[in-house]
């Protein structure tokens, strides 16, 4: 059996407010709470990328899993906002966690999908028998262009899995993807933020490839939505995963944990992956919890988890994730905001 | 000239067709039209759209459409009016068939509004406004019908209420409808708290951006018998008009006067009043223009139509239904398709098949389209043979 030996995730501290984003632009921030169910998103630091978020959460994905980083045999970064356009984020990942050198290194890049990606291929080495654990992690500091929706949503965050075939605290059960040719967001070379088809991410996009993943995954499996603990879903917004599982049978309580954007934004390659991270934090061995994320492009990788005896062990290891989100927040300003996202560059 | 009539409809659901392209929706809605005909040919034809050019980069749709609808070589021509293309093409297949040009022509409307964001929108459905004295200025049309609006209400002491009644009443049609982008229904909160867009209107006042094609068949109607099984309608009046183009112009907001003038030619023609129309379609882009057109077609007296609406005299149910299809709020405003939506809305009432929606003994319908801020209407009164 192959599966997760540890976990963990990253969530910087700084928080700005829907209203304080609505309040510059004019905007009715009634209307995006409602119509994005979302209140507030996480910020990174000036000091803050992917990198450095990657390997905090590696870091309490290893000591969870019980290993040194040497014992890794692949490090893999899933995002799109990698810090450079050329040179990897994983080589300074694999250095920062001592994983160098006898290590496989890559990044992926799949809009929001990044980070399922990552652990869908770290997967496939363990469970082809090519080394005994991989890294795999999805983080992203993205952006929404000033005044345009996704400045509302675009957050910061980061979640690392230690996979592997031993020392396991979820087993994958089912694994299942689902892709097409869906140009629904990108950004091209030199261009600061990216583009999004507006409403076509919705219906065509985003429910098309979750929705169809979600349901080929669950015949594969031969399960049905009561069979499961908890689900997860990718989260660009409150509104869109909270539709998905409805229209999948789940219920709140089944999707409660797991849906941490109303409070923390869209992570992108991070949302699903975090979101996973959360539930691990609670679940109780025996659990299944249903994953499905998404990327802009599109594809969707699905996940069916059965949690072990083990998982109670580390749950309290190292730092959980929703009190990252609820305890110990910063609010910024829209000016402090604009400063540490590069929109406005001190002149020298 | 000679008597014309409607012998087959076609339609589709309006909305955010992202699979479908603007010949994909054009073709789809005249197959459905000439099937529901019965007739073996089209001998000309004309295809209502605003703005091909602007929103999906084609021009020449005459050609690309009598193409791909396998009619070639038949005389095809898109009509422009902006908002009151599809209407205008109405009123085109009409005078070449009373001319007896041609025996049976297809009269469509079309338009591909989602493919460009709606920035792109926007931009394009202003080039109906005065670009020079209005658009570059900084109008657009919520804005422009905003200040109808502003001097309505103040003239007539229209309440928010009664004007959120118009898209509520709507929406109440429209939810019965199958062709409406939204066939919800839509409660007066909802409407009264939805985003400003241009005080005092909200976005619930607004009509959306659709894509969607309808599509009628005309013929003589002496010809009607022998060329379809289905119960022929009347065309018997049919009037256009136009106005100052810039708002600032007008001498009254309120007034609509290219509808007051081409109701009178169209009730001439009819040998009708206001008062023997038994329902009607309008356009309403904006919950006022819904207001001052039920005025300018005579169906109640000047400020009280915020009143008469609110009191339910509009809805369904009421002494003169108004949109009965959703109009153009909740059944979607495909600019160029909007004015061949209402006349398939018409034909369908009036053969009794309207459904759930139907109005129950309907002999006579009216359809008013107009374009921009009132700078051209076309109307068309259709009755039952």
């Amino acid at each position: 059996m192959v599966g997760i030996a540890g976990y963990g995730a990253y969530i910087p501290r700084n928080r700005i407010k829907l209203e304080t984003i609505a309040e510059v632009w004019g905007a009715d921030a009634e209307a995006y709470r409602r119509g994005l169910v979302m209140y507030e998103k996480s910020v990174p630091s000036p000091d803050q990328d992917v990198i450095t978020m990657t390997v905090e959460a590696s870091r309490d994905a290893l000591r969870r899993a019980g290993i040194e980083g040497r014992e890794i045999g692949a490090v893999y970064v899933g995002s799109e906002s990698h810090p450079y356009a050329v040179k990897p984020s994983g080589t300074v990942v694999a250095e920062a966690i001592g994983a160098t050198p006898a290590v496989h290194v890559a990044d992926f890049e799949f809009a929001c999908k990044a980070g399922t990606e990552a652990m869908f291929v770290a997967m496939s080495h363990v469970k082809a028998g090519e080394m005994r654990f991989a890294l795999a992690s999805g983080a992203d500091t993205s952006q929404g262009a000033p005044g345009d929706a996704l400045e509302y949503s675009a957050s910061a965050g980061s979640a690392a899995f230690v996979l592997g075939t031993e020392k396991l605290v979820a087993e994958c059960l089912h694994t299942y993807s689902f892709c097409t040719d869906t140009p629904d967001f990108w950004r091209r070379e030199y261009q600061f933020y990216p583009s999004h088809g507006g409403r076509f991410t919705g219906e065509p996009a985003y429910f098309k490839h979750v929705l169809g993943c979600a349901r080929a995954l669950m015949e594969l499996a031969g399960m049905r939505p009561a069979d499961f603990a908890h689900c997860v879903f990718h989260q660009p917004n409150g509104k869109f995963p909270m539709t998905a599982a409805k229209k999948l049978g789940f219920s709140d309580e089944q999707h409660r944990t797991g849906l941490l954007t109303p409070w923390l934004g869209n992570t992108y390659s991070g949302a699903s992956p975090i979101g996973l991270t959360a539930i691990l934090d609670i679940a109780k061995p025996g659990d299944l919890i249903f994953m499905v994320s998404y990327g802009s492009g599109a594809g969707s990788d699905g996940f069916v988890w059965r949690c072990t005896e083990r998982l109670p062990e580390v749950q309290a290891l190292c730092r959980q994730t929703r009190p990252q989100l609820d305890e110990n927040k910063v609010y910024l300003s829209y000016g402090q905001y604009a400063k540490y996202r590069e929109k406005i560059k001190r002149a020298h | 000239m000679r008597d014309v009539a409607v012998i087959g409809i076609g339609i589709q659901r309006w909305g955010e067709l992202w699979e479908r392209s603007l010949r994909d929706l054009f073709v789809e809605a005249a197959l459905n039209a000439i099937r529901d005909a019965g007739v073996e040919r089209i001998d000309s034809m004309y295809v209502g759209c605003m703005s091909p050019g602007l929103f999906i980069g084609q021009e020449h749709l005459g050609s690309l459409l009598a193409d791909y609808l396998g009619v070639c070589p038949i005389p095809a021509l898109r009509v422009e009016s902006a908002c009151a293309s599809g209407g205008m093409a109405v009123r085109a297949g009409f005078i070449e068939v009373a001319s007896g040009l041609s025996d049976i022509v297809l009269v469509g409307g079309v338009e591909k509004m989602t493919d460009v964001s709606s920035g792109g929108a926007t931009y394009a459905l202003a080039t109906a406004a005065d670009a020079e004295y209005e658009v570059y200025q900084g109008a657009t049309f919520p804005g422009l019908y905003a200040m109808v609006a502003r001097d309505y209400m103040r003239r007539y002491g229209l309440t928010r209420e009664q004007l959120a009644q118009v898209a509520v009443k709507n929406h109440d049609n429209g939810a019965l409808n199958p062709h409406a982008q939204f066939p919800s229904k839509l409660s007066l909160e909802a409407v009264m708290t939805s985003t400003m867009v241009a005080d005092p209107l909200r976005l619930m006042d607004c009509s959306p951006i659709t894509d969607g094609a309808a599509v009628a068949i005309l013929c003589p109607l002496n010809m009607a018998n022998e060329l379809s099984k289905q119960p022929p309608v009347k065309i018997s009046g049919v009037g256009a008009a136009t106005d100052h183009i810039a708002l600032h112009d007008r001498k009254d907001f309120c007034e609509f006067s290219a509808t007051v003038a081409a109701c009178e030619r169209a009730y001439k023609m009819a040998g009708v009043g206001p008062e023997q129309i038994d329902f009607a379609e309008v356009h309403d882009c904006f919950t006022i223009a819904e207001l001052c057109v039920i005025e300018a077609l005579g169906f109640f007296p000047r400020g009280t139509a915020g009143q008469a609406t609110w009191a339910g005299e509009t809805a369904r149910t009421g002494k003169k239904p108004i949109n009965t299809s959703g109009g153009l709020k909740s059944k979607g405003h495909p600019v160029g398709a909007t004015g061949v939506g209402q006349i398939h809305e018409l034909v369908t009432q009036l053969r009794g098949a309207a459904g759930a929606r139907q109005v129950p003994g309907v002999k006579r319908g009216l359809a008013q389209n107009m374009g921009g801020s009132g700078g051209s209407t076309v109307v068309h009164i259709l009755e039952v043979v």
